[in-house]
């Protein structure tokens, strides 16, 4: 299990630094010119200054990819061992079936948290961080249960309650700021948040294929 | 009955060895995510902002 995690998350790895070095590090590094005020998007300022520009820093980056590696064979680790898990109880999990998984991993850990936390970009204001991640913690744990039932439980109450575990983060809520005031432009804020929910959508197809990929080569061999 | 004791011992083992799987995936993710550490966090900045996972 453990060799097919590190293939699989070693190449998802190597997928989603192309990925975030082309379409999102560029506007983290863009809104952290407005957060030290380098650039200001309000005002006369904006229109008279000369703009500093991004520089690709590529030591930065290097950390970046670097970091990449164990974070997303985290995800290759649990995708790996949830396939183990449904072999034993006579579940399939081929390549086709992985991309199914990775799509209910998008959902867990990117479409139903992001519903009350949206990626957002430095200089954007937030609530504290600890109620943030508590908050995102629980939510990633209740989506994971609320989807497993309503894909394997057999009986209506179960699917009851899996509706009912997805629904409960977002009816008590996630902790908002108490006031909007952030110095990104929102242009950037919401092109970001896009790109990041796009990117990990196609990435968490691709690593679920993957997982199922290698899983399968390591059983046979 | 040699065989039956045989076959609840592999699975158990292999269920404890998918357990273990998990939880150093676990570790793993909250290493990634939320390590309060400088240096992690600083390696990890652009990762987090770009998963979305809460950093700062």
């Amino acid at each position: 299990m453990v060799v097919s995690a590190v293939f699989a998350g070693f190449v998802t790895a190597v997928v989603i630094t192309a990925l975030q070095l082309a379409l999102l590090v560029p506007l983290i590094q863009e809104a952290e010119l407005y957060e030290t005020g380098a650039l200001v998007h309000f005002g006369e300022a904006a229109a008279t200054a000369a703009e500093p520009g991004v520089v690709q820093d590529w030591g930065r980056n290097a950390l970046t990819a670097v970091a990449n590696v164990p974070t997303y064979i985290a995800f290759t680790l649990l995708l790996v061992a949830a396939y183990a898990f449904a072999e034993t109880k006579g579940i399939r999990v081929g390549v086709r079936e992985g991309m199914a998984w990775g799509v209910a991993g998008f959902f867990v850990l990117q479409v139903l948290p992001g519903i009350g936390l949206p990626p957002e970009l430095p200089g954007m204001y937030a609530a504290e961080l600890r109620p943030r991640q508590i908050w995102w913690v629980s939510t990633l744990i209740l989506s994971a249960g609320g989807i497993a039932a309503l894909v394997f439980g057999r009986s209506p109450l179960i699917w009851g309650l899996g509706i009912v575990a997805i629904a409960i983060p977002h009816i008590i809520g996630a902790p908002q700021p108490g006031s909007f005031g952030g110095v990104v432009p929102p242009e950037l804020a919401a092109e970001f948040t896009a790109r990041s929910i796009g990117v990990h959508g196609i990435i968490w197809v691709v690593m679920g294929a993957l997982t199922a990929w290698f899983w399968n080569r390591e059983k046979a061999a | 009955m040699t065989t039956a004791t045989h076959t609840a011992a592999a699975t158990d083992t292999s269920l404890r060895s998918i357990l273990t799987v998990a939880f150093f995936g676990i570790a793993l993710l909250f290493a990634a995510s939320m390590a309060g550490s400088e240096t992690i966090h600083n390696a990890a900045h652009d990762v987090r902002h770009a998963a979305g996972f809460p950093c700062h």
